[in-house]
């Protein structure tokens, strides 16, 4: 796994820019994720990667083609000190992890290798042998995830024909 | 413990007496909101799960705005996606080419948000109908998804901070300056997860159309509403707009704030937002002259009819810089007639400025105003990330309607105060 990291304020108009909303299977939207942050993002992304980044990732538009395209490219989860509120659902109503964590996010290198536990919240950076723990879901929100997304959670509960 | 204004609209949508900060709760849905971009995703999404009727179709509003009338192939194809989900399912609040309007500007118009109702749009600006004293906040596709087939959505109560505002203000400063300065003093996560809740002697000076652009960023502080009282405005606003009953919500007395921050409204001046954050603020004085490209008047934040006739006040008689180019885009086809109807039309076409039919273009870069690499404008849009209006090296100013009226006659940024100015090198 490799760690990719970014600044504060990572707004969705970078993560995915407008110019790509127009085509929003996954496929498409990531192999334009990060374009305008980070232009090799997308050719050298691997399943397994995990982004770590400044407080209020995901900030600007509602646009779920954000969490999407991250999600698509295979990277594992994000940890940032904190997220913008609305990407912050939208990651787990399409059951992609992120986890808050502002000493780890502050701490990661890019040449660390990361071990994470989304049911605990644990970070373990293997290379520097430091243990760190994210803030944990609520029981409802944890329960969202597991179910890998809200519709999925709804259906189970029976709700919406 | 007493609850904020928000969070009694949404103790009462959940069905509980009491919620408190921090809270999960689960509340019914007066109206779902989607546009031609999020819309689709829904669509894909709502069918992926096997829902196949919607909640209420009286209770889902589709505007196809952002890329309409329709930029390219792949955008077209999104539409009609839109278009055949709503008429499959008989939607009554479906908004296409002819009738749309720029969603924020145009909901309300329609009498679709009200007083004490929830709201959610899958689109982040959906917090503009806290002006009329609403919970509305911006959510994803899913959300959407989930919306129109329950009508529930979840939410997190926020805390929320107190935004006290004092005085009148001055002439040439508008709702844009209000909400520009408070951004620029808490920062573009000062709100994060929490309410903005205006208040305060100066809310009663603040039109309606200025309530709208201060609600509407709201969330480039971060935040997840932004709310204003109900007062004589707000009722004389949805007069005629709204038949069905609503319900005004007051904050109670001994309600607990994170925060209060006291905005004197007659000590502002005309603001902006300067390359590549909204907090980045910035008086006019300390940016005066800087070269620019073009001006876009427009947009949910700034296309209502007073944004256009403070424009047309600085524009009249005047001719639109030689190095400028000025689109000026009326959110809606109500506010394009009634432009027209006051001479407002007249005076931009006779200045040189492009008049657009509604569309949220070049906003988010799509269409009718995208930047080449280094050019800059000066925008009454609410966002200027990097990339945002086009090109990854192109800037945007952020400022009010009288800021980028004034700008485009002087071919520079300039202060609608003055009106003259000498382009820096």
């Amino acid at each position: 796994m490799k760690v990719y990291k970014y600044g504060a304020n990572v707004d969705t108009d970078v993560i995915i820019p407008a110019r790509y909303l127009n085509a929003p299977d996954p496929a498409s939207l990531a192999s334009h994720c990060m374009e305008d942050i980070d232009p090799d993002f997308a050719s050298t992304v691997e399943e397994g990667d995990i982004i770590v980044a400044g407080p209020n990732f995901g900030c600007g538009s509602s646009r779920e083609h954000a969490p999407l395209a991250i999600q698509s490219s295979g990277v594992k989860c994000v940890i940032a000190p904190s997220f913008a509120r609305i990407f912050y659902r939208n990651a787990i109503n399409i059951g992609f992890p992120i986890m808050e964590c502002a000493e780890a996010a502050e701490e990661i290198g890019l040449e660390d290798k990361l071990t994470v536990d989304f049911k605990t919240g644990a970070i373990v950076n293997e290379t520097r042998r430091k243990s760190y723990q994210s803030a944990p879901f609520p029981e409802f929100i944890n329960e969202i995830v597991q179910e890998g997304g809200l519709l999925n959670s709804l259906k189970k509960r029976g709700l919406g024909k | 413990m007493g609850m904020t204004m928000t969070q009694k609209i949404l103790a009462k949508a959940a069905g509980l007496d009491q919620v408190e900060a921090g809270q999960l709760v689960e509340s019914k849905l007066d109206l779902v909101l989607g546009n031609d971009i999020t819309t689709p995703v829904a669509i894909t999404e709502f069918e992926k799960a096997g829902f196949t009727q919607v909640f209420d179709r009286d209770r889902i509003a589709i505007v196809l705005d952002h890329y309409t009338p329709c930029k390219d192939i792949k955008s077209a194809q999104l539409c009609m996606q839109a278009r055949n989900f709503a008429q499959t399912h008989q939607i009554t609040h479906f908004y296409d080419v002819g009738q749309m309007g720029v969603e924020h500007a145009l909901i309300p118009e329609k009498g679709l948000a009200a007083p004490g109702e929830v709201i959610i749009g899958a689109d982040s600006h959906t917090c503009t109908y806290g002006a009329l004293g609403a919970f509305s906040t911006g959510v994803g596709s899913t959300d959407m998804a989930a919306g129109m087939a329950t009508g529930l959505a979840w939410f997190k109560v926020p805390s929320a901070i107190k935004v006290v505002l004092t005085g009148t203000l001055r002439s040439h400063v508008s709702g844009k300056d209000v909400i520009l300065h408070l951004i620029g003093t808490i920062g573009v996560d000062g709100a994060l997860y929490q309410s903005l809740e205006f208040t305060g002697e100066g809310v009663s000076s603040l039109t309606m159309d200025d309530r709208f652009t201060i609600s509407n960023m709201a969330i480039e502080a971060g935040a997840k509403n932004g709310i204003f009282p109900v007062d004589e405005r707000t009722m004389e606003y949805i007069n005629g707009r709204v038949s069905r009953s609503c319900e005004a919500f007051e904050a109670d007395t001994d309600a607990v704030y994170d925060r209060e921050v006291v905005i004197d409204l007659a000590t502002l001046e005309p603001t902006v937002s300067m390359p590549h954050l909204p907090s980045n603020t910035k008086a006019i004085g300390e940016v005066e002259g800087l070269p620019i490209d073009q001006v876009v008047i427009g947009s949910c934040t700034n296309g209502r009819i007073q944004d256009l006739r403070i424009a047309a006040d600085l524009m009249k008689g005047k001719k639109v810089a030689g190095n400028i180019r000025c689109i000026v885009i009326p959110a809606t086809q109500e506010i394009t007639l009634q432009a027209m109807k006051e001479g407002l039309v007249e005076i931009f076409l006779e200045a040189g400025a492009a008049v657009s039919t509604p569309t949220c273009g070049p906003c988010l870069g799509g269409h009718m105003g995208v930047m080449a690499e280094g050019e800059r404008a000066v925008s009454t849009t609410n966002r200027n990330f990097v990339g945002r209006m086009g090109h990854v090296d192109s800037e945007i100013i952020l400022a009010s309607p009288a800021v980028a009226a004034a700008s485009a006659i002087a071919g520079c940024v300039a202060d609608p105060r003055s009106l003259s100015c000498h382009i820096k090198e």
